[in-house]
């Protein structure tokens, strides 16, 4: 390997060297604030590391992992998530689990997991990466020891999870066996001169998709979704709602590009059918939900549909460099809402055993009790319904511009149909914070941290900022592709 | 420039009268009625001299009265471009002034949280005239959907019984049909940059656009959807009367007086220009939509006990007024359309005033709890008569002069509409004069004690006296400051040709309305 090769993966290193460090100090010294403190500051450097490892960019280390601009950009992202995550959970793990040390180093591994997937370009990194992200989050899920509701969502994503990763893998299996190869440019020229079965491919990337699909909560292999985001510690949920989802979604969208599986229109109008069903059931199940994290599941299921519209896009070639253009967009701002969103919920509740389970009610009139909090989640709530002035706004006019450009126009109204319904269980829960004293029960003080207002304000900012001033985020963005 | 300012002073206005609660709780409204003065001084100190009234054809740059341009997404050709012209400048007038109503309107009823209370309603009057100044599209439908939010909070924090309800139903309804206006808004300008190359979301590039017809039509659907939800037209009217009712007083009279507007504001500016065939081809179910309305909201008007819900349903019946002298589209029609946008909005505001005033006396809307106030609030009695009167339509005041304007230009394009538009004449005299036999008249209540308006409150209506009794009497200052604007959105639609016939004189009309 050349030096170019290890200034181009500089972020995978700091994040291995850090998580090297976080298990020495831990060994040597229990202390919580440190850790989450060393475990935000690897995340953040490797962040910051992606400028300068993308002097060297586009350069393929070995044949596994591709480091371009592409992957750069979801590297900061992933790692700037993860830190804010660390920042968030350093109260919440000390009140919630015997020995909280450790928990940041599952977060600097299944940060590392969502890089890796970043990078990928092979089929062996893009199952190493999935697997690195996965196996971090059973434990992470599981964390918080006290309770019984975290561990029985661990379970449930353990066994589901790992069912989707054989698929996945054994769709790859049955794809070398016709392709020979599992490199994603490689197999996508295979593919067109392979003399193998149709059926044997068909099912082949039926597996594929379905594992990945899973891994995206997309429906109908969203069942996981609202108990396992019920269950795991808000801060984790936030995490898995963005930085998970995102990874899988990026390595998908990389797979079908490199690929070029926009050839096969069956393939690509599953994904299609995907992305309605998400739009439709995400929102309409969601309207249901009195408990917010599950609420904020099947939203999160909803988002991933619109997402998933630009794959459709993609297969108009003049249309495609937008569609991945809205698609990186869309992922920005849905992490920085999510993460947000979910800040809010680690951040509300003062220590009670039963904070996974976040009613309605308890958020009643949280305008007056904490109103920078409530401004945050007002924010975030905008974003998630795609009002202007929000991050999430501009990303949605980016996918409707793509989808527009491509004529997609049954995706477009199930768009359509899909956020208007949204509006109504966001609203709700804004309705439910603007509740006046005397109209609800007594609900237990909140804690105000400063550190929590802090991070809540910098995010507000990030949200509001990349919904007032799109134009160098958009600009850069474009100049990837 | 100026008009960037201008929203800015409200905006800023409505952050210092939030904070100035902590203060004291009696400062807000004054920051918020200093805020509102301030910008209406500012806005016709900043009028250039020479154009204040005479505003040639939209399209030239140039020709606007003030007009502000900075690129602000150029990766999609969005610039944050306003213009204003004599109809723009009419409505952000109206805007402002109704705006001091309203703070006047909730002078003494706000105890919780004054301060956020005030501060919304200033957001929520820059977030309607951005509506009312920007022509950029995208800018435009930012507007739209921001100046939803200080106005559901209105609703849902200081609204009556059922609030949660209808903040929830207002949000939706205008959502929904606003995501509908963004597909089109993108639709149309992605046809932009196909003829012509070049991503713009400027009104100013889009007018004159050649469209394929079903295309045309479908996205002409999208921008009428939106504007008709919002107006109210008739089938998409049910958010409103429980919108207006449940709102506290001020938002009632934001939601009367303005943001319904918005919608007959949005029509004639934007949907009817850009899509001039599509639009000329619709015009009949419009015409048709805008009847019904007038007819269905009277008669749900006269069945209501509620006086709010009553006053709610009247306005969707007069703007039924506006949809038919919209789409009707020839001079007389317009300015009756233009002319009973501002008549209906300040007459409208009052009515919701006195309706808030009865419920902060009596705590309750409900008619048949009333009876008999004319004795015991004289001075109250004799304002909501005049302001019933003033809706029923009695010549001399302005909207009669709107709504015969109206009828006068429809007659030439649809002589039956007109005759069953006319019809809404007679039905708002009898809901008008039956809400004040219900409330007003009859034997009183003895036991009841009941201060009548003070002084406050007595400015207030005689401001919006004075206001119709003026549009009334001599209207010609207003229709002079739109009929340029008209003129010039004609030319833009040719397809009118089957009205040309009518005598374009707005003059005339004015000497008739005399």
């Amino acid at each position: 390997m050349t030096p170019a090769d290890f200034q181009a993966l500089l972020p995978l290193i700091i994040l291995a060297v850090g998580a090297t460090v976080l298990m020495l100090q831990i060994a040597w010294l229990r202390d919580s604030r440190l850790t989450a403190a060393l475990a935000a500051l690897t995340m953040v450097l490797a962040a910051l590391s992606c400028r300068f490892a993308q002097e060297v960019a586009p350069l393929q280390v070995t044949p596994l992992l591709m480091a371009d601009r592409f992957a750069f950009v979801f590297c900061t992202l992933f790692c700037l998530a993860g830190a804010v995550t660390a920042l968030l959970s350093a109260d919440y793990v000390r009140q919630h689990g015997d020995e909280p040390e450790e928990f940041f180093l599952l977060l600097v591994l299944a940060t590392m997991g969502a890089c890796v997937l970043a990078y990928a370009v092979h089929v062996a990194s893009l199952i190493l990466g999935l697997e690195l992200l996965s196996v971090s989050l059973y434990a992470l899920i599981a964390y918080p020891n006290k309770s019984i509701l975290p561990l029985e969502a661990a379970v449930k994503y353990l066994v589901l999870s790992g069912a989707a990763s054989a698929t996945t893998l054994f769709g790859f299996a049955l794809l070398y066996a016709a392709t020979g190869t599992l490199e994603f440019a490689a197999l996508g020229q295979a593919l067109g001169t392979s003399n193998s079965s149709q059926g044997l491919l068909l099912v082949a990337a039926a597996m594929t998709l379905a594992g990945l699909a899973f891994k995206l909560s997309l429906v109908p292999f969203h069942l996981w979704t609202p108990d396992v985001y019920d269950g795991a510690p808000a801060p984790v949920t936030g995490f898995l709602a963005s930085v998970a989802k995102g990874a899988a979604f990026i390595v998908l969208l990389r797979l079908f590009l490199d690929a070029d599986l926009f050839r096969y229109r069956i393939l690509v109008e599953v994904t299609g059918l995907l992305a309605i069903f998400s739009m439709l059931a995400g929102n309409l199940l969601a309207l249901l939900q009195t408990n917010i994290k599950r609420m904020l599941a099947y939203s999160s299921i909803a988002h991933v549909g619109y997402l998933m519209i630009v794959f459709m896009v993609c297969t108009d070639a003049d249309s495609r460099s937008l569609a991945v253009e809205a698609a990186m967009y869309y992922l920005i701002a849905y992490t920085a809402t999510t993460i947000a969103a979910f800040g809010l919920l680690t951040l509300i509740c003062a220590d009670d055993a039963d904070r996974e389970n976040i009613q309605l009610q308890q958020i009643s009139g949280l305008f007056w009790r904490q109103p920078v909090l409530a401004c945050l989640m007002l924010v975030a709530l905008l974003s998630l319904a795609g009002i202007p002035l929000t991050a999430g706004f501009i990303a949605k006019f980016y996918l409707v511009s793509a989808a527009v450009s491509g004529h997609n126009w049954i995706l477009l109204f199930t768009l359509v149909v899909g956020s208007s319904i949204g509006i109504y269980y966001y609203l709700r829960v804004v309705y439910y914070m603007t509740r006046r004293p005397e109209e609800h029960p007594v609900v237990p003080e909140a804690i105000s941290i400063w550190r929590g207002r802090m991070l809540s304000l910098v995010l507000i900012a990030g949200i509001v900022l990349l919904g007032v001033a799109p134009e160098s985020l958009m600009h850069y963005l474009r100049s990837i592709l | 420039m100026s008009m960037a300012v201008l929203i800015l002073l409200l905006l800023a206005g409505g952050v210092l009268a939030w904070q100035s609660e902590r203060i004291n709780p009696n400062l807000p409204r004054w920051v918020a009625l200093l805020a509102i003065v301030v910008s209406l001084v500012f806005l016709l100190a900043s009028l250039p001299p020479d154009r204040a009234v005479l505003v040639p054809d939209p399209g030239e740059p140039g020709d606007w009265m003030l007009y502000l341009k900075v690129d602000w997404i150029p990766r999609f050709g969005i610039a944050f471009e306003l213009a204003m012209d004599g109809l723009s400048l009419l409505l952000v007038v109206l805007t402002l002034l109704l705006g001091l109503v309203a703070v006047a309107s909730s002078w003494s009823e706000i105890d919780f949280k004054p301060g956020l209370f005030q501060a919304n309603l200033v957001w929520t009057l820059a977030g309607v005239c951005g509506v009312f100044l920007a022509v950029d599209l995208f800018l435009f439908f930012l507007f739209w959907e921001v100046m939803l939010i200080p106005m559901y909070l209105l609703i849902a924090i200081w609204g009556h019984e059922k609030k949660a309800y209808a903040a929830m139903k207002f949000f939706i309804f205008t959502q929904a049909s606003g995501l509908l206006m963004l597909l089109a808004i993108v639709v149309l300008a992605w046809q932009g940059l196909a003829s012509s190359g070049q991503l713009s979301f400027s009104y100013l590039d889009l007018l004159g656009l050649e469209l394929d017809p079903r295309l045309g039509y479908l996205t002409m659907l999208g921008f009428f959807l939106a504007f008709t939800v919002k107006l109210p037209a008739f089938p998409f009217h049910t958010w409103l009367p429980d919108a207006h009712t449940q709102a506290p007083t001020a938002g009632s009279v934001l939601l009367a007086g303005i943001l319904l507007k918005t919608g007959a504001y949005g029509l004639l500016r934007f949907c009817i220009p850009l899509f001039p065939e599509a639009s000329m081809e619709f015009a009949p179910i419009a015409m048709g939509l805008g009847a019904a309305g007038v007819i269905y909201g009277a008669i749900l008007a006269f069945a209501q006990s509620d006086f709010k819900r009553l006053v709610a349903y009247s306005s969707v019946s007069h703007m039924g007024f506006v949809l038919l002298g919209l789409y009707a589209w020839n001079q007389l029609a317009l300015q009756g359309a233009v002319m009973q946008m501002v008549a209906h909005g300040v007459s409208t505001a009052a009515l919701f005033m006195m309706a808030g005033a009865l419920q902060h006396r009596l705590h309750t809307r409900d008619m048949r709890q009333m009876g008999g106030l004319w004795h015991q609030a004289p001075r109250m009695g004799a304002c909501a008569m005049f302001f019933a009167v003033a809706s029923l339509g009695l010549p001399g005041l302005g909207n009669f002069v709107a709504e015969f304007l109206v009828l006068l230009g429809l007659f030439a394009v649809q002589p039956w509409l007109t005759a069953i538009a006319a019809l809404g004449l007679i039905t708002a005299a009898v809901y008008s004069l039956w809400m004040i036999q219900q409330a007003f008249q009859g034997s009183p209540d003895e036991q009841r004690q009941m201060p009548d308006f003070d002084a406050r409150e007595m400015v207030s209506m005689a401001a919006m006296m004075i206001a119709l009794i003026w549009l009334g009497l001599y209207p010609q200052p207003v229709l002079d400051l739109a009929q340029p604007v008209l003129d010039g959105l004609q030319q833009l639609v040719p397809g009118a040709s089957h009205v040309a016939t009518v005598e374009t004189q707005a003059t005339v009309a004015a000497g008739a309305g005399l």
